[in-house]
């Protein structure tokens, strides 16, 4: 008899691990939106966001203290990176851009070993992964309480958007950047409002990774993992990042656990590209993508 | 203070610095006054108009030489940004809405460009909302699925959200059915007798353009070549074939769109 619980756990799990994918996936739809390039240094602030946390906390800073002083770093980082890299390079074509954020990862990278070392940190957010049993399915409370936090994430970036100037500006450089120039938005504030608001989605997505998989540089390679969410939901939308993280979550975990034995296992590390690839084919744009992919 | 508002010396321009677009442009807008830019297609229009709005960076466009002078200062090495609160505001060829912001969104985003205060935003919209009442009914709705009349009034009323000094405006009649593009120029003409904003505007239709302007300069490949008072120019039957590219009749454009009623 087919275990309906089971199937139930295990795409449960699928799901609240998906939302960490969106997390990952969110960061890039902000600055592909506004630049129209892919940020390939997501991952590097990803690992340097978590790594700068971690080690403050080892130097006896407090959590909250921690947590503030990171967020002021990647800020800085957000303007940093608008000063230095994307205003001497406007008006280039988007591949020029995309070799710079390859460039970016690389720095921040090597910045973050200088700063911090090399060594593997475990990160304990206080959150235990104990399961609990909701009507005989258990759920992990680790995997919930990442998904509270991804979903209050993207709950406020919804509204600043909605609401704000600045969110307004946003959107309509993200709709138009040319008319944007033209209507007399400053586009280097915006940019750099949306470097450091993809800042605070590393750092909230690195403390969360980094509970999980401990912090080390490899942490920077979750990025991977966003990449069949970009190409499944599309690269300029952020509801698609959502709804990709989910899809992708849940497929990895029923692929592994009803497809996986057929295989001998082990098929959750690229299950997701099959589907991905799978999708690539019949539309191009994502699920909820507008603009062509090929203009990366 | 001078009664020139702008003026476009012997310019020239090239994209990617290769490709020449305009050669030798001469021109000026006096206080008050309407200037219409004719020219067929490829003439040098959107160049001319997008070097006077120092757009021209955002398409690999590049002025090599000649000045452009706006209320005595050289604009050559201003941003866009300081020149929209200087008071020069461009309306895009093909209207350039923010596509999924509502149709207020998008003048909101005009006042933002220039950092109006909250309350004179509010002041604002009410004046383009004066002005163009179907703007009102679809305040709330997606640009982007609004008719191109519509598109078009949306697009001038976020250039006035900047409170301009001198509109530059590339081609409003592109698309429009006849009866749109007049209430569009009547919009305009009125904001101009009104208020005095100084227009410049690039337009193919030289029959409506003349009509609503006072001088107007025509273009030919990159150069001016003709200039006088529109109503000059209206009486010359010949300079429509000689300049306008081809048949007297070019007027009557293609209606891209259902005729919505301004
Ligand atoms: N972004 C660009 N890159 C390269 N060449 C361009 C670009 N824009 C315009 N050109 C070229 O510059 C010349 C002038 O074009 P421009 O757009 O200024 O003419 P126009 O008078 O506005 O024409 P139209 O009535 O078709 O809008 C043309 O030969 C055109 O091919
Ligand atoms: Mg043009």
């Amino acid at each position: 008899m087919f275990d309906y619980q089971f199937l139930l756990e295990v795409l449960i799990g699928g799901l609240l691990s998906g939302v960490m994918y969106s997390l990952v996936a969110i960061g890039f739809v902000l600055i592909y939106k506004t630049s129209g390039v892919l940020n390939f240094a997501q991952g590097a602030m990803l690992l340097f966001a978590a790594l700068t946390f971690v080690s403050l906390v080892e130097r006896g800073t407090s959590f909250v203290v921690a947590l503030a002083a990171t967020l002021a770093v990647m800020i800085a980082l957000g303007i940093a990176v608008e000063r230095a890299v994307l205003r001497p390079l406007v008006n280039q074509p988007p591949i020029t851009l995309f070799m710079a954020t390859l460039g970016l990862s690389y720095i921040i990278e090597g910045a973050a070993q200088l700063l911090w070392g090399t060594q593997v940190h475990g990160l304990d957010i206080g959150v235990s992964d104990i399961p609990f049993d909701v009507g005989g399915v258990f759920i992990s409370r680790f995997d919930l309480f990442a998904a509270a936090v991804a979903g209050s994430l993207v709950a406020l970036f919804t509204l600043f958007f909605r609401y704000t100037r600045t969110g307004l500006s946003f959107r309509a450089v993200a709709d138009d950047q040319f008319a944007a120039l033209a209507v007399g938005l400053r586009l280097p504030r915006v940019w750099a409002a949306v470097w450091t608001a993809a800042g605070i989605v590393a750092l909230v997505a690195g403390l969360l990774w980094g509970a999980r998989l401990g912090v080390q540089f490899s942490l920077s390679l979750v990025v991977l993992k966003a990449l069949p969410v970009l190409v499944l939901g599309g690269f300029d939308s952020i509801a698609g990042a959502i709804v990709g993280g989910l899809l992708i979550g849940a497929t990895e975990k029923l692929a592994e656990v009803y497809v996986g034995p057929l295989f001998g296992g082990g098929i959750e590390a690229w299950a997701a590209y099959v589907v991905a690839l799978a999708l690539l084919l019949v539309r191009p744009s994502g699920l909820f993508g507008q603009k062509l992919v090929e203009r990366v | 203070m001078t009664d020139v508002l702008l003026s476009v010396e012997a310019l020239a321009a090239t994209y990617n610095h290769s490709i020449r677009a305009v050669s030798d442009v001469s021109f000026s807008v006096r206080r008050g006054e309407i200037v219409a830019l004719l020219g067929a297609n490829g003439a040098g229009k959107s160049t001319t108009l997008q070097a006077v709005s120092t757009l021209l960076a955002a398409q690999r466009g590049q002025v090599t030489s000649g000045r452009i002078i706006f209320d005595g200062r050289d604009i050559r090495s201003a941003t866009a940004a300081e020149l929209v609160r200087a008071g020069v505001v461009p309306v895009l060829e093909g209207r350039h809405c923010f596509a999924s912001l509502t149709v207020e969104e998008n003048l909101i985003a005009g006042a933002i460009g220039r950092d109006a205060r909250r309350s004179e935003i509010a002041a604002d919209l009410e004046r383009v909302y004066a002005l163009f009442p179907q703007l009102k009914e679809r305040r709330s709705s997606t640009a982007g699925l609004t008719s191109g009349g519509e598109q078009q009034m949306t697009a001038i009323g976020r250039a006035l959200m900047s409170r301009p000094r001198l509109l530059v405006l590339d081609e409003p009649s592109m698309g429009l059915a006849p009866l749109v593009v007049e209430g569009i120029f009547r919009a305009l003409k009125q904001l101009n007798t009104e208020q005095g904003l100084s227009l410049l505007v690039a337009e193919q239709n030289s029959t409506v353009a003349l009509r609503f302007s006072d001088s107007a300069v025509v273009l030919e490949n990159g150069r001016s070549v003709l200039a006088g008072r529109s109503a000059e120019l209206r009486r010359r039957e010949d300079i429509k074939t000689l300049y306008l590219g081809g048949s007297a009749q070019k007027d009557a454009r293609p209606t891209e769109l259902k005729p919505a009623l301004v």
